[in-house]
């Protein structure tokens, strides 16, 4: 169904090879700028301003002193060549400049002009360089072809994260007016409406309302999918995709059976119709708490006692990174910070704050709280691909690879065929889906498909050895990149789907009239308990 | 950039998309079809126009999902899937459709 594509797809050969160089491959690859209009709503000149160069510098400076890792990373790096051949755009493009250290360097040549000694009176001993109209473009492109995943970091010896690097680039870029269209435009719709789609309450409404007539057709049972209903115990935020996309929709499908299932009362939000926040992908932190503080808000306002995450990779980092300090989900809000102390006061500190749907429902399963028929997955053979931000920059549970543990462990319990992809391409080596950090649009698809090899050869390994068809996926950029990009290498877009939707199609739902199942559950557990004690 | 429909200059984005949603007509989509090879049949404008109504509602494209149930509803079952859709719009229902419709493009995760 993808049109032929303009650029040359590499044919799969099940295994991960290392180019030869091929200096400038993606050197005329620039996604669209954003308008004036999109810029000005996030705070940001409408335009390149005339004092482009100082003012960029002056950004350069006070993000280094505000950023102590920034300074360290400019300063590290002693160009061992480790981090080489790690990113999937290099593996994919074959552009050096695609290379970690390579990217790292447009930055470190502009730092070591005009913060070092060296590179002040001897540039050309050092590789300092001055700041110009070039370089400012190189850095455009180049640092809009990193999906801030942070494999290169795991294999750094100093630990340094390109991912920040690139967030840095981003920002000085929007500082001086340069910014990139898909991000901002959506970042502006989040901070205005609530969600990255501009979806309005009333559409959200209608969606939801469908969904509840769709899952009644389906299996003769009413699972409610709630909006804005105050005094629910949990708050589900979750990508606005889940509401719009085909196959996030599943998840979401899959998240309400669960809450029916275990009776426990949820909402969604309107004004927190969004787990996602691109405040990260531009390194602004002033927009990132704009975003997030929105679902502050809704929580506050609907008094609920716990806020679950659906399936969103980098929102997963936001919050259970960033919230604590952010929003007040969590500890750790500033004494100051009225709303956020109120906000601990009213969440249940019993169970994680937040909480990761995948831990939400691995609870659930285990506990005995939600009863499966693993047979209804029969015809999938599943592979699970680690999303980058929830690998590298998050956990999930009380156990160290948490992230990694749960989400298999909940695919494992609602189905039976399951297949792991080779080692040094999950857990903490996943390879990015290839359309993350703000790649996910029509204008960089070419950084798209070609970055997407190195984790499409590790797919056709497990697709050829084991016949797997099912490639599961804990994030909304995962699912919609996947879908695009599977057809580019000759695979069908039905084989990608989310973790719950996999719950949903095994999940048993029970009847009208069924009891509390949350006692059930206990007496089940303390059977077993006592069966055990035997 | 712009195109011309009777006379009139019709400003659109980088990526093909009306500027002014309120420029849109008929004929405007006519010529928006053109530049994406497409020639509309009725089966086409049944899609535009639920499009359409249902923006005006909402001031959104639908989601997938309420797109392919109202043309099931509206055209019988056999219409009511995705495949039906691509069929018409080969770069997919919501991002081509939304473009001949005088829709901004949905974007997002997805």
């Amino acid at each position: 169904m993808a049109a032929a594509p303009n650029f040359e797809v590499a044919k799969l050969t099940g295994e991960i090879t290392v180019p030869k160089l091929r200096e400038g491959a993606m050197a005329g690859i620039k996604s669209y700028n954003a308008n004036d209009k999109m810029q000005e709503a996030l705070g940001f000149p409408g335009a390149l301003v005339e004092d482009w160069h100082d003012r960029a510098i002056g950004k350069m400076g006070e993000l280094l002193k505000k950023y102590r890792s920034l300074q360290v990373f400019m300063d590290a790096c002693v160009h061992c060549g480790a981090c080489t051949d790690k990113c999937h755009y290099y593996l994919g493009t074959s552009d050096p400049k695609n290379m970690p250290v390579a990217r790292q360097e447009l930055m470190r040549q502009v730092y070591r002009r005009y913060f070092t000694f060296a590179g002040k009176y001897f540039p050309k001993l050092v590789g300092a360089k001055d700041l110009t109209k070039e370089i400012l473009d190189d850095w455009y492109s180049y640092y809009y072809q990193c999906s801030e995943c942070r494999r290169c970091s795991v294999y750094c010896p100093y630990g340094i994260d390109t991912a920040e690097i690139t967030m840095a680039g981003r920002e000085i870029l929007d500082s001086i007016g340069v910014g990139q269209k898909y991000s901002n435009e959506i970042l502006g719709k989040l901070i205005r409406i609530g969600n990255n789609l501009g979806l309005p309450g009333p559409a959200i409404l209608d969606t939801l309302q469908g969904l509840e007539e769709d899952v009644l057709d389906e299996t003769g049972i009413p699972v409610r999918f709630p909006l804005d209903e105050e005094g629910a115990e949990v708050l589900l935020v979750t990508p606005s995709a889940d509401f719009f996309s085909e196959p996030h929709v599943e998840s979401l499908i899959g998240y309400a059976k669960v809450f029916h299932a275990a009776g426990i009362s949820w909402t969604m939000s309107t004004k927190a119709s969004e787990a996602g926040n691109f405040g990260l992908f531009i390194g602004s932190y002033e927009n990132m708490r704009k975003a997030a503080l929105r679902i502050r808000d809704a929580a506050l306002e609907l008094g609920v006692k716990r806020i679950v995450v659906g399936e969103c990779g980098h929102a997963w980092r936001v919050a259970y990174s960033f919230w604590n300090t952010l929003t007040g989900v969590g500890d750790g809000a500033a004494e100051a910070d009225e709303f956020a102390k109120k906000l601990q006061a009213q969440l249940d500190h019993s169970v994680p704050q937040p909480s990761h749907i995948c831990e939400f429902t691995h609870d659930l399963l285990k506990r005995g709280v939600i009863k499966v028929d693993k047979s209804k997955n029969d015809h999938r053979i599943i592979t699970f691909h680690d999303s980058c931000n929830v690998s590298r920059a998050s956990r999930m549970g009380d156990m160290p690879g948490g992230q990694f543990i749960i989400p298999r462990e909940v695919i494992k319990m609602v189905a039976n065929h399951y297949q792991d992809m080779a080692p040094g391409t999950t857990h903490e080596a996943t390879f990015c889906c290839g359309g993350g950090g703000g790649l996910l649009t029509d204008d960089l698809m070419e950084v798209r498909v070609k970055g997407a090899q190195p984790r499409m050869e590790a797919f056709k390994d497990v697709v050829d050895s084991n016949k797997v068809n099912f490639l599961a996926l804990i994030c909304a950029i995962c699912k919609a990149q996947f879908t695009k990009v599977l057809p580019y290498y000759g695979y069908d877009m039905g084989m990608v789907g989310g973790v719950h939707q996999l719950v949903g199609t095994a999940i048993e739902l029970p009847g009208l009239g069924a009891g509390p199942v949350e006692e059930e559950a206990e007496e089940a557990e303390s059977e077993a308990a006592a069966a055990g004690d035997e | 950039m712009a195109m011309d429909v009777n006379g009139v200059s019709i400003e659109t984005d980088e990526e093909g998309f009306l500027v002014n949603l309120s420029d849109w007509n008929p004929d405007v989509a006519l010529e928006l079809a053109k530049g994406e090879s497409i020639e509309l049949t009725e089966q086409h404008w049944e899609v535009i126009n639920f499009l359409r109504e249902y923006y005006d509602e909402y001031q959104i494209a639908p989601a997938v999902r309420v797109l392919t149930k109202a043309i099931g509803k509206k055209l019988g079952p056999d219409k009511g899937n995705s495949k039906y859709l691509y069929d018409l719009f080969p770069y997919g229902p919501g991002k081509q459709a939304c473009k001949i419709a005088g829709l901004p493009k949905p974007t997002g995760c997805i």
